[in-house]
């Protein structure tokens, strides 16, 4: 038996029937990220040593009967904006790279509480600002389909540490396609949830109204056992929603009889690969052929979802990254004498181009005398595109798209080009800018051996029916147990 | 030079923190002087991912206030971000209100040389305070201080209706007697919870207003009237010359009594506002609204007409004991309690006025209670002193605030009553002054007051002034 290669729900069972001890799968997980971390780099931080002096303490707590709860002992990778009480959280930032949160983020407490294993901190674009990974201070994550391909971003150490086997779940954040773009690309399952459902309290905030911290894990039943543990309405978080808490798992039944999918034309258009097209073609004939209402329809206003995100995002992070100024626990600059050049010159040495970039485009689109033509004009297709969800979600109880128009590509193949790069999120900021949930799985390989990325989208705190359309499609297609990583490339 | 045919036009922004136990946006204490960083979380330190939750009694208390100043309430409000980077903001940005305040279109009214005069509030709206920095002259460092931030704070900004340093005055003496009586903030200035940001233009009468300048953050009254009253004149002389007046933000110096330019402010800073997105709109319903309505406090001008009508009070006891809501509640406990309302006004409007002007105090700021009031006024009332050793208690009393009996106890002030005890004093004050004797036997009744004065001076003060008098006249007139 590989441990490392059971999916949680697996790992549960064999935990219960006492096949395996909690300090059995720590050690294979710290004995995997030590053959595995050198080739993927997935990791910022890692807490091996720290790892298996706990499973021992909660397999000790456990057979002396303290502790209950199935999912003690799991371990589980964190991405480096989550934060974590006393434990750096960088933000895969040189402005960070020292931080120490003094407060754990209330995802954290949730794990905690349940007494998961934090294996690490994992990799990410800066302040989760990219799609490639490659703009994290730190390293570059590798795929671990093909170690010369990006991972995707921004929650890429999330996934390459999912998909090399390095944790067996981890949580990222999501807020242009982070989750689910990388998902696709890593050939894992990716789940955004609805805005508001799981706090963001202690998520280093990027873009406020359009965060979310959700779960990438081996398989759609995990996915729904992860966001089952970190959902719920959280005081500390005003803009969390107070919604009955739901068991996931029980919604998978994988019986889809009658379910309506909208297909939305735009997203199959120019600019998407043909073999991505194709498989995600084959997937609604086979949703036909399990008894699903396929329709394509229109959502024109999806073309303008992007501009408007950018406009957003960038606007809300130029006024979020304001705290990083040198002055308290961010890097200080050793060339300042005075307080403008500790402003100035920390946060022209602390921040990466990317960041630096979204920081004066949001400056720029916030400045009076813009603000009308910029941001305020971006809220209006906000609206927009919420009111066009809402007329699809009339008529569909899902929608399918693909999650990004290419499988991974090339490490340096887009860092030259940003616009090229933020290309990669149009079929998955929509979802963020509408506020709904997403869902990524793998549903084939192109003929370069890379994994496609189905994504279905569902209705405000909804994630029910995405999960269990998900699984349907999951038992289907058997990804997993059909296609394992090779760590093409790995000398 | 034409002085008289100019105007000014004056504006007012105070700043008053409101007196919640919590901070706005998380449940740090709000409680002023603590050691430096004491009172802080990661909500109020800005710490990365921390949010922000706003504190309901913040919305309550602006609403009083709102309600007070005869303001519309807006059911329909939200937080914006102001952005700017200084030491003292943490997060970088201050959680305010941008175009949707909590109140609107208010108005208070004043009192003028000519009668009334009614102020029109253009808004009043929430937000954080800032931390404070605190300058080490002995390494020479800057150090945050982040204690106040986060302190609510509501801004209450006037119109342009305020035409002279007097009307500023009474503008702001009368809206913090507002917030004072409802409760909203205990606006002590020289803790810095009620100060205004003054700005002023001139323009010739009948042309357009003239180009105005700010000054920020003035916490004295005498301040700012003397701001005022320097910038109306700088402003004029200016413009007289020929000159123009630029518009900047001046910091005023009471030393020298002058304004100092800071930074132009013709380069406006650009706070980039927009909607706070880790906060949910505040809606407030009617009847929330109406509730707040029904439960205001007693304002001053409900008090002034109960003191007028079931007091009879006088115009001047009136004006000064109800300017101060500290000081009205000072006067009706102790009253209560002695039953003499007429003596304790007299110490209130008095006395006592005296030392808090000469002390620069706010009568809250007063460290005795309304109890050792009342029961100094009980013991000279019952003749235990007279109310010359009264004032010397009173004195004492703002010192080491104690039980009036104590002091009298402790300072051996008790009077002297003892008819054998004055007796002797007389007869000899008498010996020592035969001319006294004279004069009086022959009508001066000077002399007798000069007599008393002598003994009581022997005395200390102590000896029972009516008995003083009875007894210098039967000696006089054996």
């Amino acid at each position: 038996m590989n441990i490392t290669d059971l999916t949680v729900h697996e790992l549960c069972e064999k935990l219960n029937n006492k096949e395996l001890a909690i300090t059995d799968i720590t050690k294979a997980y710290v004995e995997r990220i030590k053959e595995k971390e050198p080739q993927v780099e997935a990791f910022i931080t890692t807490l091996t040593e720290e790892a298996i002096k706990q499973a021992e303490d909660i397999q000790n707590k456990k057979e002396k009967g303290e502790l209950d709860g199935n999912l003690a002992g799991i371990p589980i990778g964190i991405k480096d904006n989550i934060c974590t009480k006393g434990i750096k959280t960088t933000c895969a930032s040189k402005i960070l790279e020292n931080f120490v949160s003094p407060y754990d983020a209330t995802v954290m407490e949730k794990i905690n509480a349940e007494n998961l294993i934090n294996l690490g901190k994992l990799n990410m674009d800066e302040f989760a600002m990219g799609t490639s990974t490659e703009n994290s201070a730190f390293k570059i994550t590798k795929n671990p389909w093909d170690l010369s391909k990006v991972p995707g971003g921004s929650s890429g150490g999330s996934a390459a540490a999912v998909a090399a086997n390095m944790v067996p779940w981890a949580l990222g954040s999501d807020t242009g396609g982070s989750i689910r773009l990388p998902a696709s690309f890593c050939g894992v399952v990716g789940l955004k949830p609805t805005y508001g459902l799981v706090s963001r309290y202690g998520l280093v905030a990027y873009a406020s109204s359009l965060d979310q911290i959700g779960v990438i894990t081996k398989d759609v039943r995990d996915s729904a056992m992860l966001l089952g543990l970190i959902a719920g309405h959280d005081e500390k978080d005003s803009t969390s929603v107070d919604v009955p808490k739901k068991d996931y798992v029980n919604a998978l039944t994988g019986s889809i009889k009658g379910l309506k999918i909208g297909v939305p034309k735009e997203f199959y258009g120019e600019g998407i690969d043909e073999e991505v097209k194709e498989a995600l073609y084959k997937t609604i004939e086979k949703y036909k052929e399990l008894g699903a209402e396929i329709e394509e329809f229109s959502l024109d206003i999806a073309k303008y979802s992007l501009a408007a995100y950018y406009v957003i995002v960038c606007a809300e992070a130029s006024s979020n990254l304001g705290r990083f100024d040198g002055i308290r626990y961010t890097y200080r600059s050793p060339n300042a004498t005075t307080l403008e050049e500790i402003f100035k010159k920390s946060r022209s040495e602390g921040f990466g181009a990317e960041v630096k970039r979204r920081i004066i485009l949001g400056t720029y689109v916030l400045s009076s005398g813009y603000y009308d033509a910029y941001y305020k004009k971006a809220q209006k297709v906000r609206t927009m595109v919420i009111n066009e969800f809402n007329k699809g979600f009339e008529k569909y109880d899902v929608i399918l798209t693909p999650t990004s128009p290419t499988t991974a590509f090339g490490i340096g193949e887009k860092t030259k080009n940003p616009l090229e790069m933020y290309l990669a999120d149009i079929c998955t900021v929509s979802i963020n800018v509408a506020g709904l949930p997403g869902i990524s799985i793998p549903v084939g390989l192109d003929s370069k051996g890379l994994p496609i990325g189905m994504q279905l989208i569902g209705k405000k705190f909804d994630e029910e029916t995405i999960l269990n359309t998900a699984y349907a499609m999951e038992k289907e297609i058997k990804f997993r147990e059909k296609f394992r990583p090779e760590f093409k490339g790995a000398k | 030079m034409s002085r008289d045919n100019y105007e000014a036009v004056i504006g007012l922004e105070v700043h008053a923190e409101l007196s919640t136990k919590t901070k706005i946006f998380c449940n740090c204490s709000t409680k002023f002087g603590g050691a430096p960083n004491t009172q802080v979380c990661p909500v109020c330190m800005g710490m990365p991912g921390a949010l922000p939750v706003l504190n309901e009694k913040v919305v309550e208390y602006a609403v009083k206030a709102g309600l007070a100043t005869n303001c519309t309430i807006s059911q329909d409000s939200k937080n914006d971000r102001k952005n700017y980077f200084y030491p003292d903001t943490p997060r970088a940005y201050q959680i305010s209100q941008f175009d949707k305040p909590l109140c609107e279109h208010g108005y208070i009214e004043i009192d003028t040389e000519n009668g009334k005069k009614r102020i029109r509030i253009l808004r009043i709206h929430i937000e954080d305070d800032a931390g404070k920095l605190n300058h080490d002259d002995f390494s020479g460092d800057s150090l945050v201080d982040l204690n106040r931030a986060g302190v609510p704070l509501i801004e209450i900004v006037s119109e342009p209706d305020i035409a002279s340093p007097e009307e500023a005055d009474a503008y702001l003496k009368k809206l913090k007697s507002i917030l004072e009586y409802i409760e909203v903030s205990d606006c002590k200035m020289e803790e810095g919870s009620y100060r205004a940001d003054v700005n002023v233009s001139v323009h010739k009468k009948g042309e357009k207003l003239g180009t105005r300048t700010e000054c920020k953050n003035m916490s004295s009254f005498r301040s700012i009237v003397r701001e005022i009253e320097y910038e109306i004149e700088r402003q004029i002389d200016l413009l007289e010359a020929g000159e123009r007046v630029k518009q900047q933000t001046l910091r005023w110096d009471d030393v020298s009594g002058k304004t100092f330019s800071t930074r132009d402010k013709e380069n406006a800073d650009d706070y980039r506002y927009f909607p706070e997105p880790d906060l949910v709109a505040i809606k407030l319903s009617d009847e929330y609204i109406e509730n707040i309505k029904q439960n205001l406090p007693e304002l001053p001008e409900s008090r002034r007409e109960r003191y007028f009508n079931e007091y009879n009070m006088t115009e001047k006891e009136v004006g000064i004991i109800t300017a101060s809501k500290y000081l009205s509640d000072l006067f009706e406990a102790a009253s209560e309690i002695c039953g003499n309302r007429k003596a304790v006004s007299n110490w209130i409007i008095s006395d006592i006025s005296r030392i808090l002007n000469e002390k620069e105090m706010e009568p809250s700021a007063i460290p005795f209670t309304a109890e050792h009031l009342a029961h100094m006024v009980q013991i000279i009332d019952k003749g235990t002193i007279s109310s010359s050793i009264g004032k010397k208690v009173l004195e004492e009393m703002f010192e080491n605030p104690r039980e009036p009996e104590e002091i009298v106890k402790e300072k051996g002030w008790a009077q002297i009553s003892d008819e054998g005890e004055i007796r002797k004093v007389v007869v000899q004050i008498l010996e020592e002054n035969p001319q006294s004797i004279a004069d009086f036997k022959a009508g001066k009744d000077r002399a007798l007051g000069f007599l008393v004065g002598q003994a009581m001076k022997a005395t200390k003060g102590k000896a029972n002034p009516q008995m003083l008098n009875k007894l210098f006249v039967e000696e006089m007139n054996k």
